[in-house]
C-alpha cells in the first residue's frame, strides 16, 4: 500500500501543468512551446495569439474545470451511495441537467451561468427520481448499487429521448446542436463560460471538502453513519446537491461528459487516497488532468475532424465501468 | 443508563408493531444481554435508540435525558453503538478507521491532540494495535469486529450498545471479544448487548431480557430467564436446561425433535 505523501500531489499538479500545455500545444495546427510563450505575452504573430489567447486556452480552462466538477462529483456520490459504479452521467443526474439545460436553451437562455441553474434544476429532479425508484425496489435507497444505477441509466435514456425532441427542429449552422449536449463538449469554449463554470466547481468544491468527514462516515452505511453522530438524511441530501450542482454546471458549460466520475476517484483511490478530503481534491486535480487530455485526443485523433469529448471519455470509461462491474458483488 | 419506557415501533401501519410496549434499562457496570428469537424486535430496538426509527409510542433516556431532545452529534457523545451491519465497500486502514469514532466532536478540518489520545486508548484497550496499518476489507471476522469496538471506544463514552457482535466468530475470538466486552462494563459502562448467544449470556450479562414478538417475557437475573418452559414457548423448540458444575451457570441444550 502506498501512502499519499506531499511529492504525490507535486506530481499530479506538474501533470496538469503539463496537460495544460499539451492542451495549447496540440490541435489543427501545432504550436510550439516557443511560439506560445510569446502569444501569451502578446507578442507575435497575431493568428497565434489568437488561436493560444482566445480558442485554447480558454478551452484548456474550461476542460479543467469539467473534469474537476465531474470527479469530484462522482468521489462524493460514489461514497455516499457506497456504490464504486455511481457517476453523475451513469445516474442519470446528468442527463436530468441536459434537459433543464437544453429546456432553458431552447427559450433563449444562452448564457452559461444562467443555463447552470435550469441544469442544476434538472439533475435534482433525475437524482431524486432515481432514489425514489431505488428506494421503492428496496427497503433502504442504498440497497443494491445495481438498482440504483439501471434506474439512473433509464433516466439518462429518456433524458436523451427529451433532447432529441426538443433539438429536431434546432439549427443545424448552432454547434449547440443535439450532438453537442449529448456527446459533450468543450470546442466552442470561451473565457466567460470557463469562468462562470470556475465559479460554480469553487464554491462547490469547498463546501464539498467541508463535508468530506461527513462523506467518510457516511461511507460506511446508514447506521454505522447515524451512531457516528451524522445527521443521516439531511447530510446525504446536502451532498447529493452539491453533487448535483456540479454535474448541472458542468453540463451546462459543455454538454454530457460521462465516466470521468467513474474513473477519476478509483484512480486516486488506487494511488493510497481512501479519506474524502483527500480523495476530492485529488479527483479535482486528477479529473481536470483527464479531461484536458481526452479533449487533445478529441480534436487530434481523427484530423480534421473534432471528434465529440464524450465519445472519448466513453471510449475510455465504458471497458473501465465493465471492470469495475465485473468486480463488484 | 439507558432506559427505554414502554417504547412501540410499528414498520407500517395496519400491521403488527416490530417492538411493541417494551421497558428495559441498561445499567451501568454490567452486560444487559437482549435475547430472542429472530424478528422479536432485538435490532428494532437498537435501531429506535439510533433514532433511525420513529416511536410510535414511548421514550428513551441516556441517562437522565431525553432521547428525542438529544441531536445525533450529543447521543454519539454519550452512547456508542456497533450496529449489526456495516459494509466496507471503501476499505480505510484500521487507524484512519478507529479515528472516525472522533467524528462526534470533530469541528472544522484538524484532528485535535485530544481526539489521538482518545484513539490510542481506544486501540490499547481492545487490544488492536497490530493491525493499525491493515486495509479494513484484509481483516478477519474477529478482528473486524475487535476493529469496530475499538472505533466504539474512540468515542468515549459511559455507554455501549452491541448489536450481534460475536456472529461468525469462532470460539477463541467469540470469547476474547465477549471478555474485553466483560471488563469494560467491570470498568463502569453501561452495556446493552444483542446476542443469540444465550448460553454465553447467562454468563457475561447481569441481567437478561428475552424478547418474543416485539414485547418482553423475562427480564431478570440470567438464571431467570434461562428456564426451560418459558425458552421452549418463546423459541418454539423443545429445550433442556443443565448446569455448567464450574460456574454453576444455567447451560441450554435445545433438544432433537421426537
Amino acid at each position: 500500500m502506498i501512502a499519499p505523501r506531499a511529492w504525490h500531489w507535486l506530481a499530479a499538479l506538474a501533470l496538469l501543468l503539463l496537460a495544460g500545455l499539451a492542451g495549447l500545444v496540440f490541435g489543427a495546427t501545432t504550436i510550439s512551446i516557443g511560439e506560445i510563450a510569446s502569444a501569451l505575452g502578446g507578442t507575435g504573430d497575431e493568428t497565434t495569439i489568437t488561436i493560444v489567447r482566445s480558442l485554447r486556452a480558454p478551452r484548456v480552462a474550461l476542460a479543467a474545470m469539467v473534469g474537476a466538477a465531474l470527479a469530484m462529483s462522482g468521489a462524493a456520490l460514489q461514497g455516499v451511495l457506497r456504490n464504486p459504479l455511481a457517476e453523475p452521467y451513469l445516474l442519470g443526474v446528468s442527463g436530468g441537467a441536459a434537459v433543464g439545460a437544453v429546456l432553458a436553451f431552447g427559450m433563449g437562455m444562452q448564457n452559461t451561468g444562467s443555463l447552470a441553474i435550469p441544469a442544476f434544476a434538472g439533475a435534482i429532479a433525475a437524482v431524486a427520481a432515481a432514489l425514489l425508484v431505488a428506494r421503492a425496489a428496496g427497503r433502504t435507497a442504498r440497497g443494491d448499487p445495481r438498482t440504483l444505477l439501471m434506474a439512473g441509466v433509464i433516466i439518462g435514456a429518456f433524458a436523451n429521448a427529451v433532447i432529441m425532441v426538443a433539438l429536431a427542429n434546432a439549427t443545424s449552422d448552432t454547434l449547440r446542436g443535439s450532438l453537442w449536449w449529448m456527446m459533450g463538449s468543450v470546442a466552442d469554449a470561451s473565457w466567460v463560460g470557463a469562468l462562470w463554470l470556475g465559479l460554480y466547481v469553487g464554491i462547490a468544491g469547498v463546501v464539498l471538502l467541508a463535508f468530506a468527514r461527513e462523506i467518510d462516515v457516511l461511507a460506511l452505511g446508514e447506521e454505522a453513519a447515524a451512531a457516528l453522530g451524522s445527521n443521516v438524511e439531511l447530510a446525504t441530501r446536502r451532498i447529493f446537491l452539491v453533487s448535483a450542482l456540479l454535474a448541472g454546471a458542468t453540463v451546462a458549460a459543455a454538454g454530457l461528459v460521462g465516466f470521468v466520475g467513474l474513473i477519476v476517484p478509483h484512480i486516486v483511490r488506487a494511488l493510497g487516497v481512501r479519506r474524502h478530503r483527500r480523495l476530492v481534491a485529488g479527483s479535482a486535480l486528477i479529473g481536470a488532468t483527464l479531461v484536458i487530455l481526452a479533449d487533445v485526443v478529441a480534436r487530434t485523433a481523427l484530423p480534421p475532424s473534432e471528434l465529440p469529448l464524450g465519445a472519448v471519455t466513453a471510449l475510455i470509461g465504458v471497458p473501465f465501468f465493465l471492470f469495475q462491474l465485473a468486480r463488484s458483488r | 443508563m439507558i432506559t427505554f419506557e414502554g417504547i412501540t415501533v410499528r414498520y407500517r401501519a395496519n400491521v403488527d408493531p416490530a417492538v411493541n410496549g417494551v421497558s428495559l434499562a441498561a445499567a451501568d457496570g454490567g452486560i444487559t444481554a437482549l435475547v430472542g428469537p429472530n424478528g422479536s424486535g432485538k435490532s428494532t430496538i437498537v435501531r429506535a435508540l439510533l433514532g433511525r426509527e420513529p416511536l410510535e409510542a414511548g421514550r428513551i433516556f441516556v441517562n437522565d435525558l431525553d432521547r428525542s431532545v438529544l441531536k445525533q452529534r450529543e447521543f454519539a457523545r454519550l452512547v456508542a453503538v456497533v450496529p449489526q451491519r456495516e459494509e466496507a465497500v471503501f476499505p480505510l486502514e484500521v487507524g484512519e478507521y478507529v479515528a472516525l469514532g472522533r467524528h462526534p466532536y470533530s469541528r472544522g478540518l484538524t484532528n485535535s491532540p485530544l481526539d489521538a489520545a482518545a484513539v490510542e486508548r481506544a486501540v490499547d484497550r481492545a487490544e488492536i494495535s497490530g493491525l493499525l496499518r491493515r486495509r479494513t476489507d484484509e481483516l478477519s471476522g474477529g478482528e473486524w469486529q475487535r476493529v469496530r469496538v475499538a472505533r466504539a471506544l474512540a468515542q468515549d463514552t459511559r455507554m455501549l450498545v452491541l448489536d450481534e457482535p460475536t456472529t461468525f466468530l469462532d470460539i477463541a475470538h467469540e470469547m476474547s471479544l465477549l471478555e474485553l466486552i466483560h471488563s469494560l462494563a467491570a470498568g463502569g459502562m453501561a452495556v446493552l448487548m444483542v446476542s443469540h448467544q444465550l448460553n454465553l449470556m447467562a454468563r457475561f450479562a447481569s441481567r437478561m431480557v428475552l424478547l418474543s414478538r416485539g414485547r418482553v417475557v423475562v427480564d431478570g437475573a440470567p438464571s431467570a430467564v434461562m428456564e426451560a418452559g418459558i425458552l421452549e414457548s418463546v423459541y418454539d423448540w423443545p429445550i433442556a436446561i443443565s448446569r455448567d458444575t464450574a460456574s454453576g451457570a444455567p447451560v441450554l441444550m435445545p433438544l432433537r425433535k421426537k
